[in-house]
């Protein structure tokens, strides 16, 4: 069972994931989708009844922290890695809603 | 030929910022108005390798509310990721709850113009805030304030069950009481703390199928709610009146302006690719956790005004304005309890208090003085230690600065003459230098006593008690 991607397909995955790509990788990322969406057609293959959805492949619950501040002004150090700084601001191209 | 009758449907999404003391995934203070990203670290600025743990607190004000909202309680839960980029997002995703939100299928009742009525509540789901973008005025770029990304946030969508903005007001009056009462957040429109979007349609009377809705976002006032639904219903009933469709769209509401125009329409809707977050575990409540919260929660304003009526013999409108926030109702309740005179306290609540809040436009959440401070003042208006007028100039600064009254007296001499030789000196003197009133009383105007006392309370800067000198004067003058 092959699946096939269409332009429209490879065109709107790129948009969303914020990528331009060349007419050369959108035919190799066509390629690459259609086996990974073969390779789930094969897990569909498997009889699933009466198996609960995994929600989380480690079994543990319930971790949490407490409301307790932790953490202090590291202003200087998390703004290293700003690709550019202002005012204690990270810099970003302009945005505009 | 009759016009079309339509109706007005709307549901919200309102956003609450919950009063934890860190934000959801790390240990960050939430405390608002630090210098830009000195609340900030690795987890909350998104950088890999920084994992999230989830701040137990929030869980808790969020089972507390959707207990509070008749909502079924998620017992196994999980947070998912929506996936967008915007800079106020370092993640590129937001942690939120898409497949099981931690409460569903609740209900809140309003009282409106129309009677009571039932609005369902469809889910509440926990999620983190983003931070927060500033437009730089000289060069062309934006800046990004990460304090406010990663603090904790509930959305409590509604069901599409209000008709009109009265409705839609008293239905975010309700969910703010409730949640005030709760001590889970300050529920303040203005400063954002609670947010809500509008989804609104309108469909010909009589129909049970939705019309097309739009969002409306950006509004941070009752009155702003009242307008945007006002405006809305007009520009969707006359797209439909004039044959046109409505729409399917975000709006951005200018109060300013008194319009609304469109952010983005459906056609460029974000694809948000939930899948769930592998950062984090799942959660499982058990009955005991349930339990534990149900026993903590408050009790809510209908049976405090009913406790009120029973207990305290004030108003019912006193009982109303008072229980109407919860820092009132507490301030009521502990001055009540150290000084015993319910009525006192409420006339102090419903006349100075109410007066000064509007005058200095103070929400009651932020008022300053303590119970203890206007129990003292209590005292000594009941000692006649200051005079009425005096009280309230001394309230006026215990409102501003929580001051100590009786401090505050003794330093600045406010302290009513209590020795009645000092004050009998004085009203003769008053007596002596008046004798046009003292013959107007003597004559039978009775009313011209009242200028006799006020001229003895100027004399004494106001540091006598009326009563006395009334009676001094009469005394006096008989």
């Amino acid at each position: 069972m092959a699946n096939v991607i269409s332009d429209e397909t490879i065109e709107y995955v790129g948009v969303l994931a914020k990528l331009e790509l060349s007419p050369q990788e959108k035919e190799a990322a066509k390629k690459d989708m259609a086996d990974m969406l073969d390779y789930i057609d094969k897990l569909n293959e498997l009889d699933t009844t009466g198996v609960e959805p995994m929600s989380h492949v480690f079994p543990v619950e319930n971790v949490f922290r407490e409301d307790v501040v932790t953490n202090g002004d590291d202003r200087e150090n998390i703004l290293k890695n700003a690709p550019g700084e202002k005012d204690g601001m990270f810099v970003v191209p302009k945005t505009v809603e | 030929m009759m016009g079309k009758q339509y109706e007005t449907v709307i549901g919200l999404e309102v956003h609450v910022e919950l009063a934890t003391k860190t934000k959801i995934f790390c240990g960050c203070s939430t405390a608002f108005g630090g210098e830009p990203n000195t609340h900030t670290c690795p987890v909350c600025t998104g950088m890999p390798g920084s994992l999230p743990v989830l701040n137990k607190q929030v869980l808790d004000y969020a089972i507390a509310v959707g207990l509070a909202a008749n909502c079924e309680i998620t017992r196994y839960c999980k947070f998912d990721r929506k996936n967008y980029f915007y800079p106020d997002n370092p993640q590129n995703y937001q942690i939120s709850q898409l497949y099981l939100p931690i409460c569903r299928n609740g209900w809140v009742e309003v009282e409106t113009s129309g009677g009571k009525k039932k609005i369902g509540i469809h889910e509440i789901h926990m999620e983190e805030d983003a931070g927060k973008l500033i437009h730089d005025d000289w060069e062309d770029v934006s800046l990004v304030d990460y304090n406010r990304s990663g603090v904790p946030l509930i959305e409590i969508v509604s069901r599409p069950d209000m008709r009109n903005a009265e409705e839609v007001i008293a239905y975010l009056e309700k969910l703010r009481l409730i949640i005030q009462y709760l001590g889970a957040s300050d529920c303040k429109l203005q400063e954002g703390s609670m947010r809500a979007d509008i989804n609104l349609s309108v469909r010909e009377a009589g129909t049970e199928k939705l019309g097309t809705r739009t969002e409306m976002k950006n509004l941070n006032s009752f009155r702003a709610i009242a307008r945007a639904i006002q405006g809305e219903t007009e520009r969707q009933t006359e797209l439909l009146e004039a044959g046109k469709e409505v729409v399917q769209e975000t709006r951005r509401w200018d109060d300013a302006k008194e319009c609304s125009y469109a952010m983005r329409s459906k056609e460029d809707a974000q694809d948000y690719r939930y899948f769930p977050d592998p950062d984090l575990t799942p959660v499982r409540i058990d009955d005991a956790w349930l339990e534990r919260i149900k026993a903590a929660q408050p009790e809510f304003r209908t049976e405090k005004m009913a406790r009120y009526r029973e207990e305290f013999g004030i108003p019912d409108y006193d009982i109303e304005i008072i229980t109407n926030s919860k820092r009132m109702a507490d301030l009521f309740e502990e001055t009540t309890a150290i000084c015993g005179q319910p009525k006192k306290v409420s006339n102090w609540l419903m006349g100075e208090t109410l007066r000064l809040m509007k005058e200095t436009e103070t929400d009651a959440e932020d008022i300053r003085f303590s119970p203890e401070n206007l129990a003292k003042l209590i005292a000594l208006v009941d000692e006649k230690a200051v005079s009425t007028n005096v009280a309230k100039e001394v309230f006026e600064k215990m409102f501003l600065e929580n001051v100590d009254p009786r401090a505050y007296v003794e330093e600045n001499g406010l302290k009513a003459v209590s020795d009645e030789g000092a004050l009998r000196k004085t009203v003769e003197e008053v007596i002596a230098a008046n004798p046009r009133s003292v013959e107007d009383y003597r004559g039978g105007k009775e009313k011209a006593i009242g200028f006799l006392v006020g001229q003895t309370m100027k004399a004494m800067q106001g540091k006598a008690d009326p009563g006395t000198v009334n009676r001094l004067l009469k005394e006096l003058l008989s």
